[in-house]
């Protein structure tokens, strides 16, 4: 039972993987992680790893999916504009060849192993094993100082995506620049950046982007448009 | 059912997420296949784990998935203000760095 159980989460894992690899709208490619990670906590369920397999739905396929459609809905959910499998640069031949290196390089490893015990199922578990009990437990006293590292590394990564990412950051200089004749209230949002509308139609991925050395207003005009129709 | 299997599957994932990142050009698509081969790591330590029978490898997984979602965080950041620069969202045509 177990081996069917397990060949058929590694196939929906497998399948989710080469679908983020080969689809080519990005919105798609997330849709095919999410199914990646659901099959992936289920293997570790089958590891009977109880405690990661929830963490692993809770925080990657809820939070961090989230987060993914959020920023392909803001970037603009087009096509990649080369279909994978376009005759072959030579880039993309080599990637592959590089790839199946280390595949083999990785079967090699596994499969000639010295560890008699990878072919075994491992040894007999604790009844307390992979719980939130052992975890807590674990994380509290031998890995302490991991724990602390982790959440202060959580602390600095978001403040340094408030800081990349903010709107009043120092990095885009050419928002300010926005034209008198509009209020406040309506200011204009810059050509692609920003609404859903955008984000829906792939602007800004399948069209050219506009020169960042054009100030033209008449390619701001739609943004203005679509960010009415969001109103 | 022999730890084995699941390395291997581990190692497929780990490989397939390899080759996205090589040959996908959206930044976006690159970060999502960097979470495949992480992902795969996860499930390799948690084999491991449990072949041994103790917890460590779960916590490492634990902590892979701390550092998986920090990477989201930092490089979703760096997507988004390349966008409002204008920049393209193209990994060929980011180039400047290249020397």
């Amino acid at each position: 039972m177990t081996f069917l159980f397990f060949f058929i989460f590694a196939g929906f894992a497998l399948a989710g993987a080469i679908g983020v690899v080969v689809l080519r709208n990005p919105f798609y490619c997330v849709l095919s992680l999410v199914v990646h990670l659901v099959a992936l906590a289920l293997l570790f369920l089958l590891l009977e790893a109880q405690f990661v397999a929830v963490a692993q739905i809770v925080v990657y396929a809820g939070a961090v999916m989230v987060l993914y459609v959020f920023v392909v809905g803001y970037v603009g959910g087009g096509d990649d504009p080369a279909p994978l499998w376009r005759a072959g640069t030579r880039q993309r031949a080599l990637a592959i060849g590089f790839a199946s290196a280390i595949f083999i390089e990785l079967a090699i490893a596994v499969l000639g192993t010295g560890l008699s015990a990878l072919g075994t199922e491992g040894i007999a578990l604790t009844a307390n094993y992979g719980t939130p009990e052992q975890i807590g437990e674990l994380l509290l006293t031998d890995f302490l100082l991991a724990f602390e590292l982790a959440s202060m590394l959580l602390l600095v990564a978001a403040i340094g995506a408030v800081a990349l990412a903010g709107r009043r950051g120092g990095i885009a200089e050419d928002e300010g620049n926005l034209s008198p004749r509009y209020g406040v209230v309506d200011l204009p949002s810059p050509a692609a950046t920003g609404s859903m509308a955008e984000g829906v139609s792939g602007y800004g991925v399948t069209a050219p982007l506009p020169d960042p050395q054009f100030e033209g207003r008449e390619l701001q005009q739609p943004a203005r448009a679509a960010a009415e129709d969001d109103r | 059912m022999s730890v084995n299997w699941y390395l291997i599957v581990s190692a497929m994932i780990f490989t397939l997420g390899a080759t996205g990142v090589m040959i996908r050009r959206n930044p976006l698509v690159v970060l999502l296949c960097l979470e495949l081969m992480l992902n795969a790591g996860n499930l390799a330590l948690i084999g491991f784990s449990r072949m041994w029978g103790n917890g460590s490898g779960e916590i490492f997984a634990i902590v892979v998935m701390v550092i998986a979602a920090c990477e989201v965080a930092i490089g979703l950041g760096i997507i988004v203000a390349l966008y409002r620069r204008r920049l393209p969202v193209d990994v060929d045509e980011l180039s400047e760095l290249h020397g």
